[in-house]
């Protein structure tokens, strides 16, 4: 470019409608066919492909929990031996929790997120697309496993020294901790690029008390995530290390302590269940909002009970170790603060329930999940209070009554709002609608299989049900409920399979979606839909927190950007005042390399402790690539 | 909707109205159980009718909605905001009452100090070692899957475990407590009355678990001290020819490497000892009950019956598996 071109790099201001899309399309496309597909690095791509992959994953899951309950149907059934089925529970548990719950909750964050504040890309973009890599291959790695029959068989939990070197024979506990490894590293890293995009890529105006709630939600569980997984792969390596280099942490004849291993896993598995938890509480304050006409009520409130849900979480994993034996008093601060996590769950559902009750409710099929969220999740809190009080555990811990618990938990507080969601959402992914039919009997078989399925498993429990038995016998009284959950399963599952079919028709056929399809008042509707790969013509300028029901005609904009480089708007914390305007990442298939390299290396790792030392060296290499300065023609200016 | 409800009035109905089963909580018949099953329940009621009352609202939200046509007014949002305080206001109070009313139920849970009788329990894949101690070594014997207790006197259980974690649990009798190895973990249980009461591993333990059940059996005093005189008696040789023969084989095959029968040469401690196994109810930590026919069954191929246990199979012939049950059958 010559010198007095200079001053004229071309921006937005300079273009009217169509020649700037045109324009920001050239600069912000990912490439045609595979190659575009494996050097993107659009946060929308990620983001389907990480929704769909984990999607795939709960279907996976959904069949062993499947087989299970084939198996327990009958006393003493031969169907499974017990190799596979502990194998099989590890499975579930496993895949359910590190390969679909978290990830989709963050995968629907890197889809939504960079949208909802108004920005044109997530920040580290290339990060993104290695996170999604990184992911895949531990879930790869994970059902391989399964496949050559060597899958992890110690619990999800995998407690020493059931999963030592002593007792845990063979690879199956290695692959266990290899693939926390996998899944942590990618949770991480959406986890710090969800923290940079909301505290520094707002739109202009978008202050602290104008954040949408699911983009609180999301804020929230990053911070978790930060806080709690550093735990869990503390607990994985040392485990890895007892097992292939003889190290002794976990082993009490010498020196070692077995619950060492029990903190350090529940010191993360607790915020865990918030981790997944929390983003569903985002959803359905969005979804209830919608669909009542109204902002949500009590936003103060239910943005304090996020923070004070999280605080919370970090102190109350020792619920999980009440029948261990541990000091009189420390049960006694952890049943008082387990209890008190009940206070902000509270604070949330009855302002969901005046927001109800102010509103106008529209039942369209995500507010019927959201409807049956409230329903089974207030079951499941009210349980966890139960399973709180040390002396009420001693009887339901480890036995089916903590199945029941933590499914209405999972499930009814997590699957259903997130089930409401891609209701809600798919007509912005997809520009298309779902079958409003088929979400109905989607939503009316999971409701009645999953109740039917698990609330008998409460009574079970106390009916004196051991958990993670492969079989019972034929004099515990057992068997005939046992059946009857079996066959309620096979309900459940068939509203699953009604809304994956849902899914499958509407985005090839579903009636077209148009913008805003809900009348919704938050930024992602403020666009195309399916959304272009610029995002935003303009960058809007946000005044309140519904912006779309107080400006409908047309959104203010912030100017300004180039259109001929990767330009976004990075913003003030608190106020989101516009500070500078920075380059994006372009796409790279350096990521993809990276998580190859790093993904031969932790393999390998299982095998030899030097993998760590060879491996470095092309995971080196592959960085290098990542991030080697390129002059392009946009940057020269 | 509706169904669910209706549902789980049903369920709750069968629930609190007790489950008799062969383990349950609800079937409470020892002092810290009875304690147990009243929090229980008494929590269940309280947590129902709270899920009651949310149900009770959003219905009346969603029934309410469909009239209403005005707009919310800062008037009624401000009514609202005091109705949601209150409603925090009684979930703490409730919250605050559970947690106390489960600190007192704990405090009654200790385990008993001045027990009148302490038996070792010793959690192995996947079978129960029961340890009566004496301070005369003569007197102390043990025994496997099954122990014996007087009813009405407090048993401090010493818990330990010498390979993975497994969980010491009657739900009858009391709550459940892990036995962890390296560390020492004591539980006291107490029966009101007589009678056999089950109990199964409670803690993941590896490819058994699901058969790792042992059983209490609560009798009157003078029954157990007589059965506790029994058991530390040796074993009586058999007197039939079968048993006798069996008696050989059980030494010379690898039996004995792993089994101890007192006043025999076998003494190894890998399995049950097997002393007075005769006098079990059942075998295999409750597998199978204890008849010639299943004790011949399970020497034949224990691999099948429960597979992954630590017993090898032994190949036999019939005749061979005929004499070594009848000696088992014999040890009494
Ligand atoms: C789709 C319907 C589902 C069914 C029928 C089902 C059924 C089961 C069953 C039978 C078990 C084994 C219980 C035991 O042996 O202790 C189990 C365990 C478990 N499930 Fe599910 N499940 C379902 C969905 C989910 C979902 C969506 C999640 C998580 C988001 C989940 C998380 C878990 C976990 C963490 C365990 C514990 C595994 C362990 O003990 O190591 N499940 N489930
Ligand atoms: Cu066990």
């Amino acid at each position: 470019m010559t010198k007095d071109t200079k001053s004229a790099v071309p921006t937005d201001l300079m273009f009217d409608d169509d020649e700037l899309e045109r324009r920001l399309a050239q600069t912000w496309m990912t490439g045609a066919g595979v190659w575009g597909a494996l050097t993107t690095v659009d946060h929308k791509i990620i983001g389907r492909r990480y929704i769909t992959t984990a999607f795939v994953f709960l279907a996976m899951g959904g069949l062993l929990a499947l087989a299970m309950r084939l198996q327990l149907a009958q006393p003493e059934a031969r169907f499974i031996g017990p190799d596979r089925y502990n194998q099989i529970f590890t499975m579930h548990g496993a895949n359910m929790m590190f390969l679909f719950a978290v990830p989709v909750m963050e995968a629907m964050a890197v889809y939504l997120v960079p949208l909802m504040v108004g920005t044109r890309n997530i920040a580290f973009p290339r990060l993104n697309a290695f996170s999604y890599w990184i992911f895949l291959a531990g879930g790869l790695l994970l059902w391989t496993s399964f496949a050559l029959d060597t899958a992890p068989d110690v619990g999800w939990f995998a407690y020493v020294p059931l999963s030592g070197p002593q007792y845990g024979v063979g690879k199956r506990a290695d692959l266990w901790a290899q693939m926390i490894t996998f899944t942590e590293v990618s949770a991480l890293a959406v986890a710090v690029e969800l923290v940079v995009t909301v505290f520094k890529q707002r739109a202009p105006g978008m202050s602290l008390d104008r954040i949408p709630l699911f983009v609180w939600s999301m804020v929230v569980t990053a911070f978790l995530v930060i806080m709690a997984m550093p735990a869990i792969m503390l607990a994985s390596s040392s485990l890895i290390l007892d097992r292939l280099v003889e190290t002794q942490f976990f082993n009490p004849a010498e020196g070692g302590d077995v619950l060492l291993w029990q903190h350090l896993f529940w010191f993360f598995g607790h915020p865990e269940v918030y981790i997944i938890f929390l983003p569903a509480v985002g959803m359905v304050s969005t979804i209830i909002a919608t669909f009542s006409r109204r902002p949500v009520f009590g936003y103060l409130p239910l943005v304090m009970a996020l923070i004070a849900t999280g605080i919370l979480a970090f102190g109350l994993w020792v619920h999980h170790m009440f029948v261990v034996g541990l000091p009189r008093l420390g049960e006694s601060f952890f049943t008082a603060s387990s209890m008190a996590i009940a206070i902000p769950a509270g604070v949330q559902i009855f302002c969901w329930l005046a927001t109800l009750w102010g509103g106008q409710p529209v039942f369209k099929t995500p507010i019927l999940f959201v409807l049956g969220f409230i329903v089974t999740f207030v079951i499941g809190g009210l349980t966890g209070v139960m399973v709180a009080s040390v002396p009420f555990d001693t009887q339901v811990h480890d036995t089916y009554f903590v199945v029941a618990h933590f499914h209405y938990v999972l499930v009814g507080g997590a699957v259903f709002p997130l089930l409401g969601a891609i209701y809600y959402w798919f007509p912005k992914m997809t520009g298309r609608m779902m079958s409003e039919t088929l979400g109905r009997w989607s939503f009316g078989l999971i409701f009645a299989g999953f109740n039917l399925t698990f609330f008998p498993m409460h009574i079970l429990g106390l009916e004196g049900m051991p958990r993670r038995i492969y079989t019972y016998q034929p004099e515990m009284p057992w068997a005939g409920m046992n059946m009857f959950v079996s066959l309620s399963a096979a309900i459940l599952a068939l509203g699953f399979l009604v809304f994956f079919i849902d899914v499958i028709r509407s985005a090839r056929s579903g009636p077209i979606a148009g913008d805003n399809p809900w009348g919704a008042s938050t930024l992602e509707w403020a666009m195309p839909s399916p959304p272009p790969c610029f995002n935003f013509r303009r960058i809007p300028v946000v005044g309140d927190r519904d912006p779309l029901w107080t400006q409908p005609d047309e959104l203010a904009v912030a100017t300004g950007l180039r259109t001929d480089r990767r330009e976004l708007i990075v913003s003030s914390v608190v106020e989101a005042q516009p500070e500078a305007n920075e380059s994006s990442p372009r796409n790279s298939i350096w990521p993809l390399w990276a998580a190859l390299a790093t993904t031969v290396t932790l393999i390998w790792s299982i095998f030899s402790p030097w993998a760590v030392v060879w491996g470095s060296i092309p995971i080196g290499i592959t960085l290098t690539g990542w991030f080697w300065p390129k002059q392009t023609p946009e940057d020269e200016s | 909707m509706k169904a669910g409800v209706a549902v789980f009035l049903l369920l709750s109905a069968i629930l609190i109205a007790g489950c008799n089963g062969a383990q349950s909580a609800l079937n409470a018949e020892g002092a810290a159980a009875v304690q147990l099953k009243h929090l229980i329940i008494a929590i269940v009621i309280v947590c129902s009718a709270v899920w009651a009352l949310v149900m009770i609202v959003l219905i009346l939200a969603l029934l309410r909605s469909r009239t209403q046509r005005e707009r919310p007014s800062s008037e009624s949002e401000r009514r609202m905001g005091k109705l949601v305080a209150a409603a925090v206001a009684a979930t703490v109070l409730i919250i605050a009452g559970l947690t106390i009313a489960s600190f007192y139920a704990t405090r009654g849970l200790g385990a008993a100090q001045d027990a009148g009788i302490t038996i070792k329990v010793r959690g192995q894949q996947w079978w129960w070692q029961f340890i009566y101690d004496d301070a005369d070594p003569a007197k102390s014997f043990q025994t496997a899957n099954e122990m014996h207790i007087p009813v009405d006197v407090d048993i401090r259980i010493e818990l330990e475990s010498i390979d993975v974690i497994h969980s010491f649990w009657v739900p009858s009798l009391a709550g459940k407590r892990d036995l962890i190895p390296g560390r020492q973990n004591t539980i006291s249980i107490r029966a009101d009355r007589p009678g056999v009461y089950r109990g199964q591993c409670a803690e993941f333990c590896g490819l058994q678990h699901s058969h790792m059940a042992l059983f209490v059996i609560a009798e009157n005093m003078p029954d157990y001290q007589r059965w506790a005189a029994s058991q530390r008696g040796i074993s009586v040789a058999p007197s039939d020819p079968e048993a006798i023969a069996g008696k050989a084989l059980f030494m010379r095959k690898p039996c004995a490497a792993c089994h101890t029968i007192r006043g025999t040469d076998a003494s190894g401690t890998t399995g049950p000892d097997l002393t007075h196994v005769g006098s079990r109810k059942t075998i295999a930590a409750g597998l199978l009950d204890n008849t010639r026919g299943s004790l011949a069954a399970w020497i034949a191929d224990p691999q099948t019956l429960k597979p992954g246990n630590n017993m090898p199979m032994v190949l036999l012939s019939s005749d061979e598996l005929r004499q070594l049950s009848a000696y088992m059958e014999s040890l009494r």
